[in-house]
């Protein structure tokens, strides 16, 4: 089976104050000595993909010749999708235009808010226009599948109002996905210094904006597929469905991690490592994938229904889970609800509980 | 006779075990090689905490400035008031105490309650003021404060630092001079008193004596007179600071062990009297007062698969620890467990964490209880130890409850900040004397109720941790109790029963009700959280049903990391106890206790 190819582009302008990924602000030079060395992973791994996706960092720093180098060297199906992240300052319409003639044919924008004060609260190099424009100018450049960011639960005034605004600015400009994200406080950024912002975030008022988020994308047209992602019908994320369907995916670049084989492994985050590799470095992470119950965790992230059979041991649980609205029943299968997508770690955490229980019975 | 038997009374952290190291080292009866801090106390706990649980035993030799050789028998004793018992069967078999007093502190609560125990046993009190290399110091009023409160001369007493080991001779010296000889008898009858026992699994039981009378020797057939027991003594001999040393025979006026084959705990009954099977004495020595529990509570497993565990432990536990009861008991929150009863508080505190650390349980443990006496309506008296089981109020005539006379001592600035708490905790005031111009002893009676759960906190944080106290029971007397019982999610939880005083049943009801809505993490639904008394609901809190818990993002298909977290959130799952529907974390049990922060 054709795999998902994961690049990690590990460089940006600046960091955001909440973000704990891997990325450098100060080594853009290594550009193409990181491509070569991308090149090489990937022409050593072998695999064919029908999805690529080019994830950060910030991906729309490299170059399209970079990028072209990339696509390339791997051995792609016709037709697969290849998402670049991209970040609204980073990019014109004819560098937008130059990634699509590269084979780039999906984007995706770390929009996050249209509001000004906000996103310079969140240390963001862009701002509210030039992140329409960002929208704008990929439209110009041919391309139909164009995802923006979001997020939910900042500890900034007027949350709700703010993403209601931010969703009806998106679909007046033609999105067909959108990620919402709920703020998590991640140890050592800069935010998780900030006791100020840190003591106003509050669990039940991100409940609440991701709930508001998701009616009103629903109401036009926009439906949730995963926890946090939205599409119109038939722009859902192809590679990340891969993800949660447990189907594999390479991945090369600093702290990328891959699946492959019946394995999960990363690679260490640290790009002159990473160069100077002839092939990268990686460190297993599980030697046995896909098992049942991390088949279960990551297909309950999806709104797709489940066969009851497939997890017999659920089936208690799950009738628990739907009196309290938290769950849905019907004719064998069964899902999460909206409102139990929210608890899935709480939910998932027990029905993996009644799965120890279930074998100890057997 | 160049024997002295003595024991050490002192405040906690006046420096008693400290003391006792330097006493060991300057008599080189531990070689400095092997020397280590607080070395009698050798449980972990005793260390950590720096108390004193079990009364230890050790001789040491040494050659006085009149150049005779005496054998020094320091018979170590716990200080708490939860360890009276301890302390009382260490000073029965003294002639003298060393009175340790802070230099800085001066007397406290415990140290004068345990020297009216020594006087009371006729012993020879020899003062001792410790820690004169504190800026703090002021040996002179210390000693006044000893001569006016204790009545005993003090001003010629050895000042000392058993920290830097200054003027530790002086003591060993005024040893010697201050406790007089046991009086030889050695042509009588065997007359032993037994002050400690513990279960050795090669030896049997070994047994801690002092003779009075006679003398014993292995092949001795012995009796215990108590439980007219019969065995025949394997060794004889006497404490060394590490081991224990054989020796010949123990004869009149000295302190060393005994062992034969006893198996059984039960058999050695401390303050009980070894005599010789074939030529036995008449009359058996006093002996203590037999010690009963007075503070109950119910312990469980975390996991309900450690039962077995839990008693297995709890029977070890009780081989060295007569005083610890303990009979098994069903919850329905909490299913299999026992119902244990203990001195005191910290005596409690103290098997709780040594089931927890020394047999690594995992433990859930319920509110303290004391033991209530209920006189029934068909004219029975009952006595409830466990609030699950208290009756309906209607088939009680009257209830009584177990009171304490306390006493506190304090410096004076403090007298209105304890008045407040006693009377707050249904104290009745009896007097207060002025110790000097600035500190002051002053007595209540209390129920014991209102001191089991956090009333030694809250005296400390009241008087910035100066106050001392100590308490001893003082019988039952008539109260208005009633039975207050919580609900969560509308169904009791039996665990969570309390025994209340009718006047104080509302705020308890609503701080109970209040700490438990803290504790209690959000669950998958709303929670009310009830107290009621009778099935009337008195007090209500909520806890708000969880609207959040998810791991939005999932980093470049970071599976592993999500996996871990979704693990470990299992694993603390199954730490949680299900009451009903609701998950309790183990700290909610625990905090519902503390209620006066």
């Amino acid at each position: 089976m054709n795999k998902g190819l994961y690049i990690h582009i590990p460089f940006c302008g600046r960091k955001c104050s909440y973000c704990d990924f891997y990325s450098v602000t100060d080594r853009s030079y290594l550009r193409d000595r990181y491509t070569d060395t991308a090149v090489r992973n990937i022409l050593h791994a072998g695999y064919v993909y029908d999805t690529v996706y080019f994830g950060g960092g910030t991906p729309s720093l490299m170059e399209p010749r970079h990028i072209e180098r990339i696509l390339s060297a791997a051995d792609i199906t016709a037709g697969a999708e290849i998402t670049m992240e991209a970040n609204p300052e980073s990019v014109n319409p004819e560098k937008l235009r130059a990634f699509g003639d590269a084979g780039v044919n999906r984007l995706s924008f770390g929009v996050q808010t249209f509001s000004d004060d906000v996103l310079k609260g969140l240390w963001r190099l862009h701002d509210g226009k030039k992140a329409a424009d960002a929208i704008k100018y990929a439209h110009k450049a041919g391309f139909e599948n164009i995802s923006a960011d979001l997020m939910a639960g900042l500890p900034f005034p007027g949350g709700k109002e703010r993403i209601k605004s931010d969703i009806e600015t998106l679909v007046s400009l033609g999105i067909t996905h959108v990620s919402v994200y709920m703020l998590k406080v991640e140890k050592g950024t800069p935010l998780s210094e900030n006791k100020d912002l840190v003591s106003v975030i509050d669990d039940d008022v991100s409940a609440e904006e991701y709930e508001t988020a998701a009616e009103l994308l629903e109401k036009n047209g926009i439906f949730c597929y995963e926890i946090s992602n939205f599409a119109v019908k038939g722009f859902e994320c192809k590679h990340n469905l891969k993800y949660w369907k447990c189907e594999e995916y390479y991945g090369t670049g600093p702290a990328a991690h891959s699946c492959t084989d019946g394995k999960r492994y990363m690679v260490p985050a640290d790009v002159e490592r990473y160069i100077s590799s002839p092939v990268q470095d990686v460190v297993y992470t599980d030697e046995e994938s896909c098992g049942e119950d991390e088949r279960l965790m990551l297909r309950l992230r999806l709104r797709e229904w489940i066969a009851l059979e497939e997890f017999p041991f659920v089936r208690e649980k799950i009738g628990e889970f739907a009196g309290y609205g938290l769950a849905e029943v019907k004719d064998g299968l069964f899902r999460f609800s909206q409102k139990g997508l929210l608890l899935s770690n709480a939910l998932t955490a027990e029905l993996l509980l009644e799965r120890d229980r279930y074998a100890e019975r057997k | 006779m160049n024997i002295r038997n003595f024991c050490i009374i002192a405040h906690i952290d006046h420096g008693k075990s400290t003391l006792a190291d330097r006493l060991l080292e300057l008599t080189k009866t531990v070689s400095l090689r092997d020397m280590q801090e607080q070395l009698l106390d050798n449980m972990d706990i005793e260390r950590e905490r720096g108390i004193t649980i079990k009364a230890r035993a050790v001789r040491l030799s040494y050659t006085a400035d009149d150049g005779e050789e005496y054998i020094l028998n320091l018979i170590d004793t716990p200080g708490h008031v939860d360890f009276n018992y301890e302390v009382s069967r260490s000073l029965a078999a003294c002639e003298g105490a060393i009175l340790v007093v802070d230099a800085s502190q001066g007397i406290e609560a415990q140290t004068l309650a345990n020297t009216y125990l020594a006087i009371e046993h006729d012993l020879e009190i020899v003062p001792c003021i410790n820690k004169i290399d504190l800026p703090s110091a002021d040996p002179e009023r210390v000693c006044t404060e000893i001569e006016n409160v204790i009545g005993i001369p003090a001003m010629d007493s050895p000042r000392i630092s058993a920290k830097t080991g200054e003027n530790i001779h002086a003591v060993l010296e005024s040893i010697v001079k201050g406790i007089p000889a046991p009086k030889d008898n050695s042509s009588a009858p065997l007359k032993a008193l037994i002050f400690d026992s513990f279960y050795d699994p090669y030896k049997g039981v070994i047994i801690y004596v002092r003779v009075f009378d006679g003398k014993v020797r292995p092949g001795d057939r012995i009796r215990l007179m108590a439980t007219g027991a019969e065995f025949d003594v394997v060794e004889t001999g006497f404490m060394g600071a590490k081991d224990l040393v054989p020796c010949e025979m123990l004869s009149s006026g000295e302190v060393g062990y005994i062992t034969a084959s006893i198996k059984s705990i039960g058999d050695t009954k401390v303050g009980d009297t070894v005599t010789l099977a074939d030529a036995p004495c008449e009359e058996a020595l006093p002996g203590y007062r037999e010690v009963n529990p007075m503070v109950f509570c119910g312990i469980y497993p975390a996991d309900g698969a450690h039962y077995s565990d839990l008693r297995d432990a709890l029977e070890k536990l009780q081989l060295n620890d007569a005083s610890l009861s303990f009979e098994p008991e069903t919850s329905a929150a909490l299913g299999f467990g026992f119902r244990c009863g203990f001195l005191g508080l910290l005596h409690m505190e103290i098997i709780q964490e040594r089931l927890e650390r020394e047999y690594n349980l995992d433990l859930i443990t319920t509110a303290p209880s004391v033991i209530y006496k209920l006189e029934m309506t068909d004219k029975s008296t009952v006595y409830i130890d466990n609030p699950t089981n208290y009756p309906e109020n209607t088939l009680i005539s009257q209830a009584y409850e177990p009171f304490v006379k306390a006493s506190v001592l304090s410096p004076s600035e403090y007298v209105g900040n304890i008045m407040d708490l006693c009377t707050q905790r249904r104290g009745v005031y009896k007097d207060m004397t002025y110790l000097d111009e600035t500190r002051v002893e002053m007595h209540y009676e209390l129920p014991l109720n209102e001191i089991i759960y956090d009333f030694f906190d809250a005296l400390k944080s009241r008087t910035r941790g100066y106050a001392s106290f100590d308490y001893e029971f003082d019988g039952y007397r008539a109260g208005k109790l009633v039975k207050l019982d919580i609900l969560l999610n509308g169904e009791v939880v039996d665990a969570l029963s309390f025994i209340v005083n009718e006047e104080g049943a509302y705020p308890r009801a609503r701080k109970i009700c209040e700490k438990l809505k803290d504790n209690i993490p959000r669950q998958l639904f709303e929670v009310p959280v009830q107290a009621a008394i009778g099935g009337k609901i008195i007090a209500r809190e909520t806890v708000k049903a969880m609207r959040k818990d998810v791991l939005a993002k999932c980093y470049g298909g970071d599976i592993s990391r999500k996996k871990k977290l979704l693990e470990k959130q299992k694993e603390g799952k199954k730490r949680m106890r299900k009451l009903g529907s609701v998950e309790v974390p183990q700290e909610a049990f625990m905090a519902v206790l503390k209620l006066d922060e």
